[in-house]
């Protein structure tokens, strides 16, 4: 048998049908997970700055001590699943809820800074796009091993924004192409 | 090394982890496939900045205590009456870039009906929707890496990329794997479809093997007599690299 990987294919503009009209995950960490509670918007954005609505975020943390979950989604019905998947509304946008992750273990002996992978996927898009969530003025960002790797004047994609008009609140732009075009990583 | 770094190290002795094996050229599709209109606005001009893998992708979901119901894995028996179409097997067996099985691993699947529609309120093909089914399935690989559904042959379906444009009949996949940087959607395509080489979606595949890779093969172990034709499609996911990556 050839053992190359399986060629990836898009998720197609009915991924819901398969994926999120039965299976999607919008909480991510119950209530009384410890930890602080954020809720977190994505807006997907195409290269003209036209809204995505037919698009799927996949998110994947560690809790608040910088564990990712690894067994079995722990007890039935475990309040951490670490993982979270919706499909974007006609805004192109999403909210989960869910908590601040800790500081994860990187190359060597640094520490990452807290960070939620992200998959995009959706019409269009051939092969998923990852990319991380960062949060903007935590004061370990500067020296996430991760984040080092990206040229400066880009970063600033990476990093969620607190809403200004809610407590606890923080949004994350995803422009696929062109201006301000978020970073995505070759995982 | 400050107090806090010992601690984290403490907790997780794999300050090192052991990595994913990255793709060969040319076996995964191209981003930008011009003649897949819809990838012009949606990929990335930029480059993707290679990302060493840490904890953050050598782990990932795990789906294993998920509850499969039988009609989960069956797609004809979840409504009242049989779908119409050609009833079909499709099974196949999950295994990393090793050749070792990736069991007790969460499969998604969903799909156009007989008649090339799919039951999704944006699909609005004039080819009628069939009341006893859905198209949707899933199930978990067994402990040796295996799957099998039960479901209808989906038929071709027209769509607006081009000129009389029509896709091969398709299932989609979903697999997640063991970490985060294995998780793969894929579309199962049917051996001798003519549609192939007019379809930019499996032709953003350059390489003719991988592409063929996503072809399922009739496979008569796995045909049923007097009750369905079966239809062998083995995935294959990223393998480990053979030593840590780190350090």
């Amino acid at each position: 048998m050839d053992l190359t990987p399986t060629p990836s294919q898009t998720v197609g503009p009915y991924l819901h049908l398969g994926l999120t009209d039965t299976q999607s995950i919008s909480c991510v960490a119950g209530d009384g997970v410890k930890g602080e509670r954020i809720r977190l918007t994505f807006r997907v954005l195409d290269g003209e700055g036209v809204p995505v609505p037919d698009a799927m975020i996949e998110l994947w943390q560690a809790d608040s001590d910088g564990n990712y979950i690894e067994q079995d989604r722990g007890e039935k019905g475990a309040a951490f699943c670490g993982f979270g998947r919706l499909p974007t509304a006609e805004d192109g946008s999403c909210t989960f809820e869910t908590i601040m992750p800790g500081c994860v273990p990187g190359p060597g002996e640094a520490l990452q800074a807290p960070h939620i992978n992200v998959s995009i996927l959706g019409r269009g898009i051939l092969k998923r796009l990852s990319t991380r969530v960062y949060f903007a003025g935590v004061a370990s960002n500067p020296a996430d091993p991760v984040l080092v790797l990206v040229p400066e004047n880009r970063r600033a994609t990476l990093l969620a924004q607190p809403d200004t008009a809610r407590s606890g609140s923080w949004i994350f732009e995803v422009r696929l192409r062109g201006e301000g075009e978020t970073v995505f990583f070759d995982v | 090394m400050s107090s806090s770094l010992i601690a984290a190290k403490d907790k997780h002795p794999r300050g090192s982890v052991v990595g994913f094996r990255r793709h060969e050229p040319g076996t995964q599709p191209d981003s930008l496939f011009p003649a897949y209109l819809s990838t012009r606005l949606r990929t990335p001009s930029h480059p993707l900045i290679l990302l060493p893998h840490t904890l953050s992708e050598v782990t990932g979901p795990v789906f294993g205590d998920s509850e499969i119901r039988p009609s989960d894995q069956d797609l004809t028996v979840q409504h009242a009456g049989e779908p119409l179409g050609e009833r079909i097997i499709v099974r196949g067996r999950v295994v990393d870039g090793d050749g070792h099985a990736v069991p007790n691993s969460l499969i998604e699947i969903w799909q156009a009906n007989a008649a090339g529609r799919y039951a999704h309120a944006k699909d609005n093909h004039p080819a009628p929707l069939d009341p006893n089914f859905t198209g949707t399935g899933r199930t978990l690989t067994d402990k040796d890496g295996f799957y099998s559904f039960v479901t209808i042959k989906p038929g071709a379906y027209p769509w607006r990329n081009h000129d009389n444009a029509w896709r091969p009949a398709h299932i989609h996949f979903s697999l997640f794997g063991p970490a985060f940087v294995t998780r793969l959607i894929t579309q199962m395509y049917f051996q001798g479809d003519p549609l192939f080489a007019y379809d930019p979606i499996l032709q953003s595949i350059p390489d003719e093997k991988a592409r063929q890779r996503l072809v399922s093969k009739f496979d008569l172990e796995t045909t049923k007599p007097e009750w369905a034709l079966g239809y062998r499609f083995d995935i294959v996911l990223r393998g480990r690299e053979s030593t840590p990556f780190e350090r």
